[in-house]
């Protein structure tokens, strides 16, 4: 079972982005769920939500406290929250930025005893070159995509397609593609 | 068809299958997806030959259901946590009269203090107004339990509330198996009802009855709840015949045949469980579990056959009886009367407190080797309780409890579990 956990804020889509990847693994034939965590619903107040993939039923409802990866919509959580919690070593980490991790001053987590597997992706500037509005979700799960290969790309935007309509998706499917290619840029670099 | 898609869409989907004919309800927290859903569905011109109906409070709801289903149509609505409360005395008035309303209640915790949040307060505090309650453990039986219920409610002309986990279930999105409608018409067939409020034959519904007759009606209500225990396997088979697949029917074992520890759950909870169970069974322990899925009518016969040989029962709820316990428990424990074993009532979940593996493998250690408690809140910060305690025996004046805990234990929007 591969275990996701989304950290951003309300409004940023980070139930939706848990639900697009649920339905992405969904199109490979295999089980997932997603949930939210259920929290205030309210504009910029910290959101999670959870993914987990496997080949068999999930049964398991207990929320992702030791997630494979770790996605993280809105970087200023990070001095808030303990995002980092239950991350095992070898971990992927994504973060929605323009700056490196090293510059995030983050660097010690990657080349540290965790040796986590950390990638920026500049999915806010990417969501507001492509659709137009600061929603970094589809950036990012491309960038998950990418860099864990755990999801095809073509799965992301046939989910992509399902979520939204027509003319919005097409524009979130450019968002996801160049996020990929950023994203598998940065592949060799983490996972050395 | 499978499908990823969302529990209250799901449910959504099934009761649209069952050719609702009037569906009434009030859209504000605590209310789910469900009836929004239903309401897109009969605006689009999907759902036809349905009158969606928006009332002004949860009251309105059930009374306009009444109104409704005593007219000879086919009535749902769904609700949960305060929105059931609200509504508490009409619900009470839909058993009482007979009437085959089904209602969705998306499990959440009753307040004070405020609480949007899971736990089975809510569904509990309507165990004895008389509706058959049916527990989901999945979003697939959660599905599968509304078109079951139709079909119950109608041949006994009870009402059936279908008990799906707020949030757990009703806010996940999994993957669902959702029939077609020749599947479902071929197993639900139109509504035929008992009694019909009709100008051409008119009767009246709802009379004073006094002492002379009363305990009659509410026997004849008790009887037909005993009914629905034959019933209600008999259509979880039928069911299983016509969809392939188990869904519903009295109580589920897992792995509890042989087991000297049973827990009983019910709800979502019971796949949490399962997974510790397996986990415990791989290193040798003997081990299972049960989850009841038809709370009313209780069913102690099948419970005390699944039971019996069991050392030790732990009951794991989702909502505490304030100064006794566990609700759950007194029904498992007069399901074993007479019997000797250990039995132990675990308060777990409360206003959406996530129930972990880890911490279930620790309780079911403990009850294992029998040091559990009669009754044990899972994961209670004992430091919190004490300190709160201790504040409250030095000063008069030391104001409301729940904000001085929050005060103490600081935001909580930065916790993980």
């Amino acid at each position: 079972m591969f275990q996701i956990r989304i950290h951003g804020r309300g409004g940023q889509g980070v139930v939706s982005g848990a639900e697009m990847l649920s339905v992405a693994a969904f199109l490979e034939g295999r089980y997932a769920q997603a949930f939210p965590s259920f929290g205030s619903e309210r504009m910029g107040a910290p959101v999670m939500a959870f993914c987990r993939i496997d080949d068999k039923e999930i049964r398991l409802r207990e929320p992702v406290l030791a997630p494979d990866a770790l996605i993280i919509q809105d970087p200023t959580l990070l001095h808030q929250v303990d995002l980092f919690n239950g991350v095992p070593k070898r971990g992927y980490i994504l973060i929605n930025s323009t700056r490196s991790f090293d510059e995030l001053g983050l660097g010690g987590f990657a080349r540290g005893v965790q040796q986590y597997r950390m990638c920026t992706v500049p999915a806010t500037d990417l969501a507001l070159k492509h659709v137009g509005r600061s929603v970094p979700n589809v950036p990012l799960l491309a960038g998950f995509a990418a860099v864990t290969g755990v999801i095809a790309l073509p799965s992301l935007v046939a989910a992509i397609r399902q979520k939204f309509p027509a003319a919005l998706a097409e524009k979130n499917v450019g968002a996801a593609t160049e996020a990929f290619e950023i994203a598998s840029r940065a592949k060799e670099t983490i996972d050395a | 068809m499978l499908k990823q898609t969302e529990g209250s869409h799901a449910v959504a989907e099934a009761v649209a299958l069952c050719r609702p004919q009037v569906i009434c309800a009030y859209p504000i927290t605590p209310q789910t997806h469900i009836v929004e859903g239903l309401g897109e569905m009969v605006k689009a011109g999907e759902l036809t030959n349905c009158e969606f109906i928006n009332v002004e409070s949860e009251f309105a709801a059930m009374s306009v259901a009444i109104g409704a289903s005593a007219a000879g149509v086919r009535t749902y609505t769904a609700t949960s946590s305060q929105g059931l409360l609200f509504m508490a005395e009409a619900v009470y008035n839909a058993a009482g009269l007979g009437l085959p309303i089904v209602m969705t209640i998306g499990n959440r915790a009753i307040g004070a203090p405020i609480n949007i949040w899971n736990d089975h307060s809510d569904s509990m505090s309507m165990r004895d107004a008389g509706w058959i309650q049916l527990f989901a453990e999945t979003n697939q039986e959660a599905l599968d339990l509304h078109i079951q219920a139709f079909r119950l409610a109608e041949e006994l002309s009870c009402p059936v509330m279908v008990c799906m986990d707020g949030f757990i279930l009703t806010h996940a999105y999994d993957r669902v198996d959702v029939p077609t409608q020749e599947q479902v018409d071929a197993y639900l067939p139109p509504y035929q009802p008992r009694q019909i409020l009709d100008t051409a034959d008119p009767v009246s519904i709802g009379a004073l009855v006094g002492p002379e007759a009363f305990t009659e009606v509410r026997y004849l209500q008790h009887h037909k709840q005993l009914r629905a225990l034959g019933l209600i396997p008999q259509l979880a088979a039928a069911f299983r015949e016509r969809f392939g697949r188990d869904s519903g029917g009295l109580i589920r074992s897992y792995r509890a045949e042989d087991a000297e520890t049973i827990v009983v759950a019910l709800g979502s909870v019971n796949g949490t469980v399962q997974e510790v169970v397996d986990e415990m069974r791989s290193e040798g322990s003997l081990i299972g579990s049960v989850s009841i899925c038809s709370f009313r009518p209780f069913p102690l016969a099948v419970l005390r056959e699944a039971l019996q040989h069991a050392k030790r029962v732990v009951v794991l709820e989702k909502c505490l009886a304030v100064g006794l316990g566990g609700i759950v428990s007194d029904g498992v424990r007069k399901s074993l009367s007479s019997i000797v074993l250990n039995g132990y009532t675990v308060i777990a979940g409360l206003g959406g407190r996530a129930i972990t593996r880890a911490s279930l493998r620790r309780l079911f250690e403990d009850a294992e080797r029998d040091e559990l408690e009669q009754v044990t809140f899972l994961d209670l910060n004992a430091d919190v309780v004490s300190y709160e305690l201790e504040r409250e025996s030095k000063a008069r004046r030391t104001g409301p409890t729940a904000e001085a805990i929050l005060r103490r234990i600081g935001t909580v929007a930065s916790g993980i579990g």
